[in-house]
């Protein structure tokens, strides 16, 4: 097996493996061991301009792009067979939907890259994880949108199945996942190696946020009513019929 | 019913001198930490002026507190939890740091390292966050203290609505107050609602709004949804910060700091009993103006032997059903009706209320006859105008305002005719609705103010919740990573947890 080693097998092939074992343990330590640190590290309070527009548009154009990753890549290809949904149809809606939304990320990336390195007050606060998250942030949307060019050229969906293949291989634990892109564009190449890189850093960075994100609308939309009691008593109080624990609606 | 027990506070503010000491005894032991420089979990505000943070009452501007929908729910003025959610990423009605003022310090050190000069070494200031020089200090926690700045600026204080307030610019007609803040740890609070993350609570033993700091991701709508601004983003930590009450003194029974160190012993700290279950209407009336009855309706009557059974039944210890009968809250706010919430209308239901200050007759000196309702000055002739003080106080309803004042007026009147005349005059007293012995007691508690009759604080029971044993040798208060031991014991890594019992939510 190591006889072919190979630079791609160790991106291609390791490096998914241990991102995602960084991203997993590292995230349940941080969020055991010090969840103090938890946060989204928010500096409107510092400086509202630029934050307005650049945060919407970053974070609504990178939310798209990610679902659309997710679910782009994972859809299983016998699903789009049995749905009927030409390989070309299903492309030409990658780049429909995730162009406009990566252009608006970037747009929006821009926007704060900016406010971070020129605002004094921002760039006296910012750590350099912050600055670092920034700018691999801002590189890998660009190349994102870049390799909508060379995707343009080939329209058949065979490309983007070759990625589909990749992903769903190396979730179901298949060695040979990484030589399915060996020959693909150095974008695509790139592209992905950044990804790989910025799910790696996850958990040492402010992008557990993102964690937060995701969990926010759940724990906020279950909630029961608006506010939260907590009591140290250990066992509950009878109960009554008009009983609430929460105290307004 | 489901009845829990609250420390309450009251200040009189016809005592404020406007000293600051309880802001900063506050700032000394709460917030003197970077990220938090700018942030008074108490402040003392000048009225008439915008405050702090500048036009803090406009929440057309902030979105503070709840509003009533034209459905007739209750939903917090920033919006429905969708609402909130959707401003995740850029909150429009958050304050910026502007809007309280850029922290700074001054280069002390300049003053004895400078070298020879021809002129003296000064101290400049500089920015707390940037550390850059700043050459003009354009605001401060306190920028309108005794009537700074010109009233055209000042006039824009919210609480002018329905107020003829030209005529108060004027040097004759001027006026002024002070108002302390802190956080109201109220009934209905809008910060804990705002909260995506479910980190703000209020604490069922006493009342107490807490931001769990580990559970805050810092998504700040707590900061715009709390209509005193009374929620600080640590700039620093990235989480919100807030006044805690002191707790930890709290639950041994002592004041909190300002309350302690107040030296015009202004405030007042003790228990209130409520019904849980009348939270969610009385926050829903359909006129403001309602709000403030609304809000006495929710207090029950710790006399009451009915309510002492209920009680005890609910947990509520014994201790503290007896610090309730002889809470000067409800002596003040129930029993005289001579506290009022702050600003009602944002449907919160504070829990710290205000004593409105009398003021000096308007026109006495100049006309040399007083306007007198019977013997007594007409409360209307105060220089303070009562719509000024409903509309901080009773959502503009005047009429508690004024009865309030005239009981001051008629406690005075009483002790003075008591004690420089030597004559009881019974008559003052049932003329305002009370009785001498009422009003001696009122001026026992409001104006003697003794320690032990202005803090009835009972301790809180841990040792009924907790056991000793699990707490000993454990942390102190620390922030992130436990306590840096060395060891990693009672981690994801080590062996297993101590057995602390944590609050749980009910």
């Amino acid at each position: 097996m190591f006889a072919n080693f190979d630079i791609n097998f160790i991106i291609f092939g390791i490096m998914p493996y241990a991102a995602l074992t960084i991203l997993v343990v590292g995230s349940v330590a941080r969020y055991d061991r010090d969840q103090y640190t938890w946060k989204s590290s928010s500096s409107q309070l510092l400086r509202r301009k630029q934050l307005i527009w650049g945060s919407i548009l970053f974070h609504v154009g990178i939310i798209t792009i990610f679902f659309g990753h997710l679910v782009g890549l994972f859809t299983p290809v016998w699903v789009l067979d049995a749905l009927g949904v030409p390989y070309a149809l299903k492309q030409w809606m990658a780049v429909i939907i995730g162009g406009p939304a990566g252009i608006a990320a970037l747009i929006g990336a821009s926007l704060l890259m900016h406010r971070r390195l020129s605002e004094p007050r921002i760039r006296a606060t910012s750590s350099w994880m912050d600055i670092i998250i920034m700018a691999l942030i801002w590189l890998q949307l660009a190349i994102g949108l870049l390799t909508i060019t060379q995707t343009l050229q080939h329209m058949d969906g065979s490309e983007m199945v070759r990625f589909m293949s990749w992903s769903q291989s190396i979730v179901t634990w298949n060695i040979n996942a990484w030589v399915t892109v060996v020959d693909v564009h150095w974008l695509y190449k790139l592209h992905i190696f950044l990804g790989l890189l910025i799910t790696a850093l996850f958990p040492f960075s402010r992008l557990v946020h993102i964690a937060s994100g995701f969990a926010a609308p759940f724990r906020y939309l279950l909630r029961p009513g608006y506010q939260i009691v907590r009591s140290r008593r250990q066992q509950p109080l009878p109960k009554q019929g008009s009983a609430k624990s929460t105290p307004a609606e | 019913m489901r009845i829990r027990a609250q420390i309450g506070m009251v200040l009189n503010l016809d005592k404020c001198i406007g000293c600051h000491t309880c802001s900063v005894t506050c700032k000394n032991v709460w917030t003197s930490r970077d990220g938090v420089e700018y942030a008074w979990f108490n402040n003392v505000e000048t009225k008439p002026g915008l405050g702090y943070p500048t036009d803090w009452e406009n929440q057309d501007r902030w979105k503070g507190g709840w509003e009533r929908t034209k459905s007739g729910k209750l939903q917090p003025k920033q919006g429905a939890k969708w609402r909130i959610l959707s401003n995740i990423f850029a909150n429009p009605s958050m304050p910026e740091i502007d809007d309280y003022y850029e922290p700074f310090d001054f280069d002390y050190d300049h003053l004895k390292s400078a070298p020879e000069m021809a002129a003296f070494p000064t101290a400049r200031p500089r920015s707390k966050i940037t550390g850059e020089r700043i050459e003009k200090i354009e605001k401060g926690p306190n920028w309108e203290e005794i009537l700074g700045g010109e009233f055209s600026k000042r006039a824009a204080d919210y609480n002018f609505e329905g107020v003829q307030k030209e005529i108060y610019g004027e040097y004759e007609n001027t006026f002024m107050m002070y108002l302390p803040r802190l956080c109201e740890h109220c009934l209905n609070p809008a910060c804990a609602a705002s909260c995506p993350s479910g980190a703000i609570y209020k604490r069922e033993e006493d009342g107490i709004v807490l931001i769990d700091q580990d559970k805050c991701r810092g998504w700040r709508m707590c900061v715009s949804g709390c209509p005193y601004k009374k929620i600080y983003y640590n700039w620093e930590s990235g989480k919100s910060e807030k006044c805690t009450l002191c707790y930890p003194r709290i639950e041994s029974g002592n004041p909190t700091v300002c309350s302690e160190t107040c030296v015009g012993r202004i405030r007042y700290l003790g228990v209130m009993l409520y019904d849980a279950d009348k939270i969610d209407e009385a926050a829903n009336m359909e006129d403001e103006r309602d709000l403030y009855d609304a809000q006495l309706g929710v207090f029950l009557d710790p006399h009451d032997p009915v309510v002492q059974e209920t009680a005890r039944a609910d947990g509520i210890p014994e201790d503290w059903i007896k610090a309730a009968q002889e809470s000067p809250i409800w002596n003040m706010a129930m029993e005289w009706k001579v506290a009022f919430p702050l600003h009602p209308e944002y449907r919160t239901l504070p829990m710290v209320w205000y004593i409105p200050p009398l003021s000096p007759i308007q026109n006495a000196a100049e006309a040399g006859t007083i306007g007198t309702d019977a013997g007594m000055p007409d409360v209307k002739n105060l220089r303070i105008p009562v719509r000024y003080l409903a509309n901080m106080l009773t959502a503009g309803d005047e009429a508690p305002v004024v009865t309030a004042l005239e009981r001051m007026l008629a406690m005075r009147s009483y002790m003075r005719s008591k004690t420089v005349e030597g004559v009881i005059d019974e008559g003052i007293a049932t003329r305002v609705g009370l009785s001498g012995r009422v009003i001696e007691d009122m001026y026992k508690i409001m104006a003697l103010a003794d320690y032990e009759d202005r803090f009835v604080i009972p301790t809180t029971h841990r040792e009924q919740v907790e056991d000793a044993y699990d707490l000993r040798g454990g942390c102190g208060f620390t922030d992130t990573n436990g306590c840096g031991g060395g060891s990693s014991k009672g981690s994801l890594f080590g062996g297993s947890k101590k057995p602390l019992k944590m609050p749980t939510e009910v």
